[in-house]
């Protein structure tokens, strides 16, 4: 098999099965499905509280705390995981860097863009074949995964850190976040907001791996489960 | 011999008693220990009295009439009775001329020795002109002050920040005390106005230690800026609990219910008002049913409604004046979804085609 240097792009087959998600890679993603899923859901309800539970004596109710700790929790194992991911795209095989540096310098990888894009906007019927993200996915996880989950965790932990004085503890590694935006309430909002922009991302991932598995020429959905990348065989 | 402020005490006829109380109770507000009420106690019977210079500058006064109505009885009386010897505007006998002597008096006779506490912005739009004291402009006079100040004190949110004033567009450019005076730490104690008994310990603690208070990354003291109302408001069980007003006149509203979603700003404001609360303890916004507008924090004033929990993101115009981050982002969601699956339908459109002619393919071989 002949691959493409920089695009990943399959050059000629046979297609062999490749491995190309390792096991912390793979680990990482489902942690952060598991975490996102409660975060969304808790990150809303603590924005738009549901109307007032119950009339009992509140020394006995605990619910909206319940909801926050939640919140909290997922947060801290959601950015240990993003942190060891970007350990693991130092130290892993070249796949686990393709979030984070995607070849632009490199003129390959641009015309795969585009053949890539003109592909999914129904001008080109038949997709090339690639080894790892093609790169119009590389740079979606890059400008809208990545991007996102850096501002969404600096954000999070700024409005966490609201909990100590200004120059103490969390607040002295995270003040300049509301330095930044000006105030907690800016901060709270570009918050909830990259919720949404992550939100975007996950609905057109899905919908992405789903589409590939189909119609694509590679299998997507069983390559985050055993890392194996596994062509499909031609028909005839 | 020079007077210490006991001597001044005993003299307007206030017990001992009443002495050592004063001193405990500022001590246990500064979060001293016991020893931290015998130091201001000694500081309070051998330091000469330091003068106090308060200047005026665009203001309402409120931060004067907060400081007057200190609870403690003996703290108005200590304190208001030195400063008027000294200078204020509002409460000093003196006006005119003769006001601005003793002025310049304090300043040659007390030459790094006084106290400057600034109630009030100052301006810089037009060379100052928008705001003029005996005469000059009052940045002019402002940095003529603080060149021999020991100590600068910016009482409110006025001096601490630019408060209404400098609210957009500004026309004045109204700019807080430290961005006219930047040679010397400026101790701020912000608040619309701010906690009397905070404002008396403040000039307390810069009596008994002779330096200045501990300060947060924003210069405020931190013994009374490090907390979030939030966090020590009396109603915080409420908000644990889920239970919260809806509207100012429901059910939740007379049961005393957390006050987040009528965009209470206790959150993200830091003040001691929740501990330390107004007229003597009796009360303080939130307890009395309002949410509290974040007044002790920068910008409180163009921040939007103080009864929005969300605050409003788009310009007017675009989806009303009332568009709020959830608005936008449903709305992104809702789209971006319609766009997948008309994707999907004509991914899937494509696909049985392309089958159907493979397969027609397929049956002329």
């Amino acid at each position: 098999m002949k691959i493409e240097k920089y695009s990943g792009r399959v050059v000629e087959g046979p297609t062999e099965n490749v491995y190309v998600y390792e096991a912390p890679v793979r680990l990482w993603h489902w942690i952060t499905v598991l975490t996102f899923i409660p975060l969304v859901v808790t990150g809303y309800l603590i924005a738009d509280p549901p109307r007032s539970i119950g009339p009992e004596e509140a020394t006995f109710a605990y619910g909206f705390a319940w909801i926050r700790i939640i919140h909290f929790s997922c947060a801290m194992v959601f950015a240990v995981a993003f942190l060891m991911r970007i350990y693991w795209a130092i130290v892993g095989n070249h796949h686990a860097r393709a979030l984070f540096l995607p070849p632009l310098w490199s003129l390959a990888w641009w015309k795969g863009l585009f053949s890539q894009g003109a592909y999914y906007l129904f001008l080109k019927k038949e997709p090339e074949s690639w080894i790892g993200h093609n790169p119009l996915a590389q740079m979606a996880m890059l400008a809208n995964f990545v991007l996102g989950t850096v501002v969404i965790i600096v954000t999070g932990f700024a409005l966490y850190a609201q909990q100590w004085a200004w120059g103490d503890s969390w607040m002295f590694w995270f003040g300049w976040v509301h330095v930044l935006l000006g105030e907690p309430q800016a901060v709270r909002t570009v918050h909830h907001l990259t919720m949404y922009y992550l939100l975007l991302f996950a609905i057109i991932h899905i919908y992405m791996v789903f589409r590939e598995d189909v119609m694509g020429k590679e299998a997507v959905l069983s390559t985050m489960v055993n890392g194996i990348r596994a062509f499909k065989s031609k028909e005839h | 011999m020079t007077e210490t402020y006991y001597d001044l005490l005993r003299r307007q006829g206030i017990s001992r008693r009443s002495f050592l109380q004063f001193c405990s109770l500022t001590a246990a507000s500064l979060g001293l220990s016991k020893a931290g009420a015998q130091e201001i106690v000694h500081a309070m019977q051998t330091k000469p009295r330091l003068p106090v210079v308060w200047l005026h500058g665009m203001e309402c006064t409120c931060c004067t009439e907060s400081f007057i109505r200190s609870s403690h009885p003996l703290v108005s009386d200590v304190l208001l009775s030195m400063i008027s010897l000294d200078f204020q505007h509002t409460t000093m006998a003196a006006a005119g001329h003769q006001a601005e002597e003793r002025l310049e008096e304090i300043i040659k006779k007390h030459k790094g020795e006084y106290i400057l506490a600034i109630e009030g912005s100052s301006c810089l739009a037009d060379g100052g002109i928008h705001c003029m004291s005996g005469g000059k402009p009052f940045n002019e006079k402002l940095r003529h002050v603080a060149k021999d100040a020991k100590f600068v004190i910016s009482w409110g949110s006025c001096a601490s920040w630019g408060c209404v004033q400098a609210a957009k567009p500004n026309p004045t450019q109204a700019v807080p005390v430290h961005k006219v005076i930047t040679d010397k730490p400026v101790i701020k104690v912000p608040g619309c106005p701010p906690i009397p008994e905070v404002m008396t310990a403040v000039v307390t603690y810069l009596l008994t230690y002779g330096r200045v208070p501990p300060l947060d990354a924003q210069g405020r003291p931190k013994m009374f800026y490090s907390q979030r109302i939030h966090d020590k408001c009396y109603r915080r069980p409420h908000f644990d609990a889920g239970q919260f007003v809806e509207k100012f006149d429901d059910e939740g509203a007379r049961m005393g219910y957390c006050l987040y979603k009528v965009g209470c700003k206790g959150p993200t404001t830091y003040n001691a008002c929740s501990t330390i609360r107004w007229n003597d303890g009796l009360s303080f916004p939130i307890q009395s049913g309002h949410g509290c507008i974040g007044c002790s924090e920068d910008n409180f004033w163009d921040k939007g409604s103080f009864y929005k929990h969300l605050p409003t993101i788009l310009p007017p115009g675009w989806g009303g004046i009332e568009a709020t981050a959830n608005k936008v982002g449903l709305t992104a969601v809702a789209v971006t979804g319609a766009a997948v699956a008309a994707h999907a339908a004509l991914s899937a459109i494509q696909q049985v085609r392309s089958k159907s002619s493979n397969d027609k393919l397929a049956v002329k071989e």
